[in-house]
């Protein structure tokens, strides 16, 4: 079985390589080898899974050691896997969505000439997601890490005739290379502290370290995964990752890649737990990042990017999640999938809408379209059911537990943690409603495209429709699958351990899911009342500050701009100049005093015999001179 | 008089009669092969019908070379450089692993220079005779009637490749000579003809002929100097066996020769022999300040005799250098060392800092030539094994890029001839790609760039000056190399980065000859570069010599 496991990460890569590397022969086949390939992984995945269900909780981990990587003497890495339930979530969240995504884009990409590079970049992050979430040290999973960063770059840049999109792809790159830094000192300080960086061996010496050292490592992690899953402070380029093809967008950036992050802090639960402090900031940055990306969610017209500040609201779920220690941990990774489902059901759903609609983005150019695209409505609907928390769905049970969890932290911590997942609720509510009122319901407000056609809304191909209807069946059952006798809490128990959170007096769970539901209810009927009950404006009404604010990402560019990139300007200016007068001064100083005194002495070689040999003879006298005074002193 | 003879050959006692000499003919055959091929040459010259002269003397030539590098080969696997290293012709010649090392250096590079000595493909066809860099008739007076009569006729001086076996064969015995006498002998035999060759240029003969004589004027000034460092020194020791000098400067004598009873062992004299005898191997290598004829005689020289006479001359003279002070004056040590220390870091300087601002490539790469002296010094001054193995790696590589780097200067043409002032060489990458490419691994070779012989050179002599205590003149040589590789890559900046001149030079297609030689030289550049250990293990085994 241990076998398989490698099998699982070379699938995908056999993948990348042969349809990067295969040339135009494969332009018309490659999307189906891609999909086999990411459905090959899907599939060893299931028997991986069936086998590990056979044994008991605690011996269901399986390792599998390929070669030694690096072989120093007192640096040992190695490249090596281990399975364990957490990876397994994993396995089968990024190859199960990961292959319907596949089918999705053989539609949805049919008419683009650079398809097959298209599935061999998307093989390429199947390969590297499941190396990062493989790996049994951090060193490798760091490779993983900065695998699906380099595909990540390379599909939201995809349409690199658009400079929107190559500017997009640079800005995710460049913001997450600051979270990789931190991975890259976490790991640094974690080989000075342990001697090590395999998770095992690193885990278990946690209890002998220092507090101080472990919150270092810890913030470093939370760094990380601040930059991998777009959380406050390196959030910015989630939204503009959305120029991407629809199909990267619900892979890679909502279901599977920004969870990293979340992943990351979950597998190193164990420093975070000694690391008190780290813990709370982990849980005041999902907190923060939970609001801050619902209410950009609130005010965006474009579908994606709604769906974009969405998505970094859920993970912030996760996070704050992630933050609480053993009592939410499993809480976090459930959400996680179920969020995986509903989430890539509402991208695809949009790509579907964007299909019909000439890709139009701007939900006030939509409108009416229930009719038009039946299937894509209802797995729309569903999956928007399912991220509102309606009772019953999957969000309904990730959601509710996770705003438990964090009243359980206890004292005011808890009073404040709890209240902000409870407004986020709302907010969810309000900015989900919010979109599909403006794209399904009320008066058509389509306009022609800029080439002059109107939209003919259509029911999208069986390609497409087909995952949307898989994804949604995962996002009504899923919840309740795992919810009920703590299924998925079981199940992850033995990796990342678990206690039963203790609400604060005068809580209890019934009035935690009563106030979640009013929440929900209340935003739901507050875009109701906004933009069900009246037609839609087709131009944006200037709206207050808040909503300004907003629609420019709460001003998270203006911030980067005058904190970050107008001192680095200067920085690099300075340092411009620098180099022009002062290191350029010396070199072409130094240049110019050799060619000048070449210049002097070559009027030496006069060219006469006669002076030549007189420089002869003075340099006879010279040597025969130097030997005799080397003897006499 | 036929009563003293008789009595010479008939007494029987009181004078010792004079043995024949015993020559181990099959331990000189590389050098015996070459020179009889020359001898053979100069008959050809005088019996063979003119058309076929051309034919017979490249073939003859390459046979010979061929030939004795085979031999050479043959000495070295029956173990001559190694164990079985030994004196012969009664103690004027060694063969052993430097001698052996550099005859094969030196006949390698003359096969390829005989190669481009034949090349008749470059020079525009004169009157229907397809001719080559060579005057028609190198005794008429340029200009002159006899030299239009000479042209007209199509004749072409195939006396350079007798001149050029002769040279060789010089070049053969000045690394392998084990007393002064021969050396000085092997300098003369393969200097003179080289002057000559200086002078026979086709196309600015007059410049050729001024750099011929300042050659000749300054080389038997040189040997003046020599010859009277040698005579000082059998004055010290009463011999001019290198062993026996040494066993003189060692304090240990083997016999006393009455009539040198007063100058004997006198310091003074051995001191200023053999800074004498230096000093005419220095001005072979073109050691500052005794470089001066360098530019002026690279320049002025056909440009296949200048890559011949740069890559050669020098490999044979740095191993007659390395010989006379590795075994003749290795007791004298502590006071060669500081004053080559000091040769090797003006000609480093020098050769790189007057190098900046030469405009001419032929001049340019003679600069490079002194600079390369240089380096070479300061892997001399080592004074250890690792020094010498580090010399004779060093020379081989440099021999290889220097041939090249010539070969390809002959290729860059216009209506003028070989079209060498740079300005000319503008953005000659555009037009061929190629030839430039080439040009510009030999020059990064020069440079010492990685991955090219250059490197491996300059690494195991500096290495081997700082194992041997010489750790400044290491720093000083790789300032001087930093200096040198500036006016290597403005030459490339220059063929790639500058735009073309309407009427700048075209670069002719060579025959195979030239085609061989630049190919030669450079997969040499990069095998010696990529892979230099077989090679620099081979000098290893090669470095030591025999007394």
């Amino acid at each position: 079985m241990e076998s398989l496991i490698g099998l699982l990460v070379a699938a995908p890569l056999l993948g990348a390589a042969v349809l990067l590397c295969g040339g135009r022969r494969l332009d018309r086949t490659g999307h189906w080898l891609g999909t086999g390939l990411a459905f090959t992984s899907f599939v060893l995945g299931l028997v991986l899974f069936a086998d590990m269900l056979g044994k008991d909780g605690e011996e269901r981990a399986l390792h599998s050691h390929l070669f030694t990587w690096i072989p120093v003497e007192g640096f040992q890495a190695d490249a090596a896997f281990q399975l364990d339930q957490l990876s397994m979530t994993f396995v089968l969240l990024i190859t199960g969505v990961g292959s319907l995504i596949h089918v999705y884009s053989v539609g949805y990409m049919e008419h683009d000439e650079r398809r097959r590079r298209f599935f061999g970049y998307l093989n390429l992050f199947l390969a590297a997601m499941l190396l990062l979430v493989l790996a049994d040290n951090f060193l490798l999973l760091y490779v993983g890490w900065e695998g699906v960063g380099l595909a990540s770059y390379l599909l939201i840049g995809f349409w690199q005739h658009k400079p929107s999109a190559a500017t997009a792809a640079k800005k995710a790159f460049i913001v997450n290379r600051v979270g990789d830094v931190g991975l890259s000192i976490a790991i640094m300080l974690m080989f000075v502290t342990f001697g090590t960086f395999a998770f095992e061996p690193v885990m278990n010496s946690v209890g002998e370290t220092g507090e101080g050292k472990l919150t270092a490592i810890g913030l470093m992690l939370l760094l990380a995964a601040c930059g991998k899953s777009a959380q406050v402070p390196l959030q910015s380029w989630l939204g503009d990752a959305m120029e991407g093809p629809t199909p990267v967008s619900a892979l890679i950036h909502a279901a599977t890649m920004v969870t990293a992050g979340v992943y990351l802090i979950v597998r190193s639960g164990a420093i975070f737990d000694a690391a008190p402090d780290a813990q709370l900031v982990v849980t005041i940055v999902g907190a923060v990042t939970l609001l801050f990306g619902a209410i950009v969610g609130c005010a965006k017209d474009d579908i994606k990017k709604a769906l974009a500040g969405s998505t970094m609201s859920q993970i912030g779920y996760m996070i704050l999640a992630a933050g609480l220690g053993p009592i939410g941990y499993a809480f976090a990774i459930m959400h996680l999938v179920t969020h995986g489902f509903f989430k890539a059901g509402l991208f695809l759903g949009a790509g579907s809408v964007m299909h019909g609609m000439n890709d139009e983005v701007d939900m006030r150019k939509y409108g009416g379209l229930r009719k038009y695209m039946p299937v894509t409505f209802v797995t729309f609907g569903l999956g928007y059911l399912a991220i509102i928390g309606f009772p019953g769905l999957s969000g309904f049970f990730s959601k509710d537990l996770i705003i438990e969890a964090a009243f359980a932290k206890g004292g005011t911590q808890g009073w404040i943690l709890g209240g902000a997942a409870l407004l986020g609720a709302a907010l969810t509510a309000y900015y989900m409603t919010r979109v599909m009122l403006m794209t399904f319901f009320g008066e058509k407000r389509w306009e022609a495209d800029a080439k002059g056609d109107m939209p003919h809304p259509h029911e999208s191909p069986k390609t497409m429709t087909i995952p949307m209807i898989v994804l949604a069946i995962g996002s009504v059952g899923a919840g309740a699958f795992f919810d009920i006798g703590e299924r998925f809490v079981h199940w992850l128990e033995p990796v990342t351990g678990f206690e039963h959170g203790h609400l604060p007096d005068g809580l209890s769970v019934p009035m935690v899911t009563g106030a979640t539901v009013a929440c929900m209810v209340l935003g739901v009927a507050a875009a109701w009342l906004q933009y069900g009950r009246r037609p839609v404006p087709a131009a944006a009404p200037r709206g207050s500050l808040l909503t300004r604010a907003a629609r420019r990402d709460l001003l998270q560019d203006d911030f980067n701009h005058v904190a970050l990139v107008k001192p680095g300007e200067y920085l690099t200016r300075g340092l411009v100049y620098l180099d022009h007068k002062l290191v350029d001064g010396i070199v072409n100083g130094t240049a110019a005093a050799f060619g000048g005194l070449s210049a002097r002495m070559r009027r030496v070689q006069n060219g006469y015999a006669r002076s030549y040999a007189v420089s002869m003879f003075g340099g006879a006298v010279v040597l025969i001179a130097a030997t005799l005074l080397m003897r006499a002193v | 008089m036929s009563r003293g003879v008789h009595s010479l050959w008939m007494a029987q006692d009181g004078i010792d009669k004079i043995k024949a000499p015993h020559i181990e003919y099959d331990l000189l055959a590389p050098t015996l092969i070459v020179i009889g091929a020359a001898v053979l040459g100069v008959a050809i010259e005088a019996f063979v019908p003119r058309r076929h002269r051309y034919t017979a003397q490249v073939g003859l030539a390459v046979l010979a070379m061929a030939g004795a590098f085979g031999a050479v080969i043959a000495l070295a696997v029956s173990g001559k450089g190694t164990d079985e290293a030994q004196i012969a012709a009664m103690g004027a010649l060694a063969v052993d692993g430097p001698a052996l090392f550099l005859q094969g250096v030196i006949l390698l590079v003359g096969v390829l220079a005989v190669f481009t000595f034949a090349e008749r493909r470059l020079d525009p066809v004169a009157h229907g005779k397809q001719v080559d860099s060579f005057a028609a008739e190198a005794a008429a007076v340029p200009g002159g009637k006899a030299e239009q009569a000479a042209v007209k006729a199509g004749f072409t001086t195939t006396e350079v490749f007798p001149l050029l076996m002769f040279a060789t064969g010089g070049m053969l015995i000045f690394p392998a000579a084990n007393d002064l006498l021969t050396l000085f002998i092997a300098l003369e035999v393969f200097s003179l003809p080289l002057y000559l060759l200086c002078a026979v240029a086709r196309r600015k003969r007059l410049m050729s002929q001024e750099a011929a004589v300042k050659y000749f004027l300054l080389g038997a000034f040189s040997s003046a100097f020599l010859l009277f460092g040698i005579a000082l020194l059998y004055g010290y020791s009463g011999s001019v066996r290198y062993a026996e000098i040494a066993d003189v400067v060692a304090g240990n004598p083997q016999k006393m020769t009455p009539a040198l009873a007063d100058t004997m062992g006198n310091d003074a004299l051995l001191l200023i022999g053999g800074a004498m005898v230096l000093l005419g191997l220095l001005f072979k290598v073109g050691a500052v300040p005794f470089h001066m004829w360098t530019p002026d005689v690279y320049q002025g020289a056909p440009t296949p005799v200048t890559g011949y006479m740069a890559a050669a001359t020098k490999v044979a003279a740095f191993g007659a250098l390395l010989r006379l002070l590795y075994v003749v004056l290795p007791g004298l040590k502590w006071d060669w060392r500081p004053v080559m220390w000091g040769v090797a870091i003006v000609t480093m300087v020098i050769g790189a800092i007057l190098a900046i601002t030469q405009t001419d490539v032929k001049r340019l790469l003679a600069y490079s030539s002194i600079a390369h002296a240089g380096f070479i010094l300061a892997g001399v001054t080592a004074a250890n094994e690792e020094g010498i193995s580090s010399v004779l790696f060093y020379l081989a590589a440099y021999a290889f890029v220097t041939l090249g780097a010539f070969s390809v200067v002959t290729l860059v043409r216009d209506a003028g001839g070989e079209a060498t002032h740079l300005s000319k060489w503008a953005g000659l990458g555009r037009r061929s790609p190629l030839v430039a490419a080439v040009f510009a691994v030999f020059l990064l070779a020069m440079a010492g760039i990685p991955l090219t012989s250059g490197f491996a050179g300059k690494f195991a002599v500096f290495k081997a000056a700082a194992e041997g205590g010489a750790t400044p003149l290491v720093v000083v040589g790789v300032i001087a190399s930093a200096i040198a590789a500036f006016f290597y890559v403005r030459v490339i900046v220059l063929m790639f980065f500058s735009e073309p001149r309407p009427e700048g030079p075209a670069v002719t297609v060579p025959s195979a000859f030239t085609v061989t030689a630049i190919a030669v030289g450079l997969a040499a550049t990069l095998v010696l570069g990529v892979a230099p250990q077989y090679f620099l293990d081979l000098a290893g085994n090669a470095g030591v010599f025999v007394r």
